[in-house]
């Protein structure tokens, strides 16, 4: 089974709109790649490149060894999963599945064979008779799933498969997905804006943003060193408070915050701080002064929304629409992810301290993480 | 509400519920005395078709109109049939107009895909002329269009009735604003699933074409049926001739049955109300679809 490189396509549309930026990505044989990041950022473009749905305008795209850029998508052997999954409403279920595989003129036995086999492989055999009409939003699912399982393709490419579900059912076709992708291995490009999506099922994540490639890790490469301030923003549930701050001779600060860091040189920065990495501040660590606004009880934890006296960091519109934090005058709304036992009262003041090895500092200019 | 009682707290919202009025109403729309005596008016000339064809020759004469005869004839029926070759005009006719129809589906589909789904170049501009053509009215083409016939040989056959006829700039125009509408994705994921460009004309946006189909079929198939410009020029023998044109010849020069004539026109509505009395679904659906009177 053959991986899927890219190699610095661009894709523009209509010649100005850039929706892909010299995109270069290598993706293993039977590798599951997540392809994330906000809406028009150029995942889905990059995916349907790869369908054969869009050309590139630029670069190489490969399956295998093979160049497919002139290659039209019947003859890919790759097969695709919808958001809204496209399944063909004038068709049985049975008809759906089948119908890959009589295009390529597969004798019936065989098509019935392998339609079967796939309806017991995702449970859809009482289903076979019915209209996608008549299906549920997780069975239509399944059945688009099971569309792309009877080609036994080269590739598998989902895009958004679970984002029309709701949140019980989206909890259990992922599971299922990993299964299948466990049992298979076949290799899978899976697009979604869905970062809880991204970190639980991909070997590795490709994080884009405007057309551009912004970071390729594991989910925990990516979340523990984020390359830069956008992911640092994106990866991450709530995300990472990004405060404005400065370093002179060592000294990094941010508002009430202090942190010594001697190999920083002087110069503006932006610091970082997860949620989940603040805690109560105990004697030397370095800490913030947090007003608490809201809090959110969760049982295991407790949310804590509220505001600290430092300036927000902006580097681009982005990282606002990642990070939402809501400037208001000089202080910042932040969130911290607190155990049930520190949990403090809404409307007191608290401080709250991070090890320093849990700070993040990102170049003020570029976006950049400084490590 | 409450109102006899003091609330201790003010409610966040308060539901008013306005006092049921027992009201008495029609039993049916008030848009139906309107419509009712309109249908009336569109009505009475066919009522009349009827009654003058079930009349006398010489009831059918009088002055003012017998509206009410005392007694059916069907005499005028015979007569009719056996002046003109009936059977070869209601042949005619069904051949003209199936033929037209199937033409109509199935070239204007592949035209209409086209213009809705591949890009190729000088595609709108194309397009555009083509809705141009819609304004031409027929008698702007009818010469062109005989001398075009002639040069294939087909004057006076019914092969010259239907070849024109075939597809048009208004089926194109009605397919292709259908196709549109369906999800792209449908013909992205047959593609993928390895159909080619008339695979998925066949396979997957014609199936779900059905209610556009059908109202192109319609159409053509009431329009052709009672076509008589056409015919009228390019059919010579009488036993070529489509049944609106064949009427014409219960039309004699110094004399006229009218209850002959309306016979005839009787019969030749029959398949049309059948048709009707079928697919009243369809028909009704189909000419609200395109707004279009016939």
């Amino acid at each position: 089974m053959p991986g899927v490189s890219f190699d610095e396509v661009t894709k523009t549309f209509s010649g100005e709109t850039v929706a892909v930026d010299r995109l270069s990505l290598e993706i293993a044989d039977g590798e599951f790649m997540i392809l994330v990041g906000p809406s028009g950022c150029g995942k889905t473009t990059g995916l349907r490149m790869v369908a054969g749905l869009e050309k590139p305008t630029s670069g190489v795209i490969r399956i295998g060894e093979r160049v497919v850029n002139e290659v039209s998508a019947r003859d890919r052997d790759i097969a695709m999963v919808f958001q809204n999954y496209a399944l063909y409403p004038h068709m049985s279920v049975y008809k759906n599945l089948a119908f890959s595989l009589k295009q390529k003129r597969t004798p019936k036995q065989d098509i019935d064979r392998r339609v079967r086999e796939v309806a017991a492989m995702l449970g859809l055999e009482p289903l076979l008779k019915r209209r996608p009409a008549q299906l549920s939003g997780g069975q239509r699912q399944r059945v688009a799933m099971g569309r792309a399982l009877v080609r036994e393709p080269k590739v598998f490419l989902l895009d958004e498969p679970l984002s029309n579900l709701d949140a019980k059912l989206r909890v259990q076709m992922r599971a299922e997905l990993k299964r299948l992708h466990a049992r298979l291995g076949v290799t899978t490009i899976y697009v979604t804006h869905d970062q809880v999506e991204a970190m639980t099922l991909g070997d590795r994540i490709a994080v884009m943003s405007d057309g551009k490639l912004q970071q390729l890790g594991t989910p925990q490469e990516v979340y523990d060193t984020p390359a830069n301030v956008f992911v640092a923003g994106f990866i991450g549930s709530p995300p990472m408070n990004l405060l404005r701050g400065s370093v002179r001779s060592g000294r990094v600060t941010a508002g009430d915050f202090v942190l010594q860091r001697a190999d920083v040189p002087d110069g503006e920065l932006i610091v970082g701080l997860r949620p989940e990495a603040l805690r109560p501040a105990m004697n030397g660590l370095p800490s913030i002064e947090f007003r608490v606004d809201v809090v959110e009880p969760l049982g295991d934890e407790v949310i804590v929304h509220g505001s600290v006296a430092a300036e927000l960091a902006t580097v681009s519109e982005e990282v606002e629409d990642a990070a939402l934090p809501g400037a208001n005058g000089l202080r910042t709304e932040a969130v911290a992810r607190l155990s049930p036992r520190d949990r403090p009262a809404e409307g007191s003041t608290i401080r709250l301290g991070v090890e320093p090895a849990e700070v993040y500092l990102f170049d003020a200019g570029t976006g950049a993480a400084i490590r | 509400m409450a109102t006899g009682q003091t609330a201790q707290a003010e409610p966040l919202f308060r539901l008013t519920v306005p006092p049921e009025k027992p009201r008495r109403r029609l039993p049916f729309s008030p848009w139906h005395l309107f419509l009712m005596p309109v249908a009336a008016v569109m009505l009475v000339p066919l009522l009349w078709m009827v009654i003058v064809s079930l009349e006398t020759a010489s009831q059918a004469q009088r002055f003012p109109p017998v509206l009410f005869p005392h007694s059916f004839h069907v005499q005028s029926y015979v007569d009719a049939w056996n002046a003109a070759p009936f059977a070869h005009y209601f042949l005619n006719s069904a051949i003209y107009s199936l033929s037209t129809v199937a033409g109509q589906l199935l070239f204007c589909s592949l035209a209409a895909y086209a213009f809705a789904r591949i890009r190729f170049f000088g595609r709108e501009v194309l397009f555009v002329v083509l809705l141009a053509t819609l304004m031409v009215p027929f008698q702007v083409l009818l010469i062109p269009t005989f001398l075009i016939v002639k040069k294939l040989g087909m004057v006076d056959s019914v092969g010259g009735l239907i070849v024109p006829n075939l597809c048009s700039a208004f089926g194109i125009f009605l397919l292709r604003q259908f196709f549109r509408t369906l999800p792209i994705e449908l013909e992205e994921a047959a593609r993928i699933d390895g159909a080619s460009r008339l695979a998925i004309l066949f396979k997957i946006v014609l199936p779900l074409s059905l209610p556009a189909l059908a109202t192109l079929g319609i159409i053509q198939f009431l329009w052709s049926w009672n076509d008589f410009l056409w015919p009228l020029v390019i059919i010579n023998t009488d036993t070529h001739a489509p049944i609106q044109l064949g009427l014409s010849t219960l039309q004699g020069g110094h004399f006229m049955e009218w209850n002959v004539l309306m016979a005839g026109t009787v019969m030749s509505q029959i398949p049309i109300l059948l048709a009707f009395f079928f697919a009243q679904r369809w028909f009704i659906q189909s000419l609200a679809y395109t707004g279009i009177k016939q």
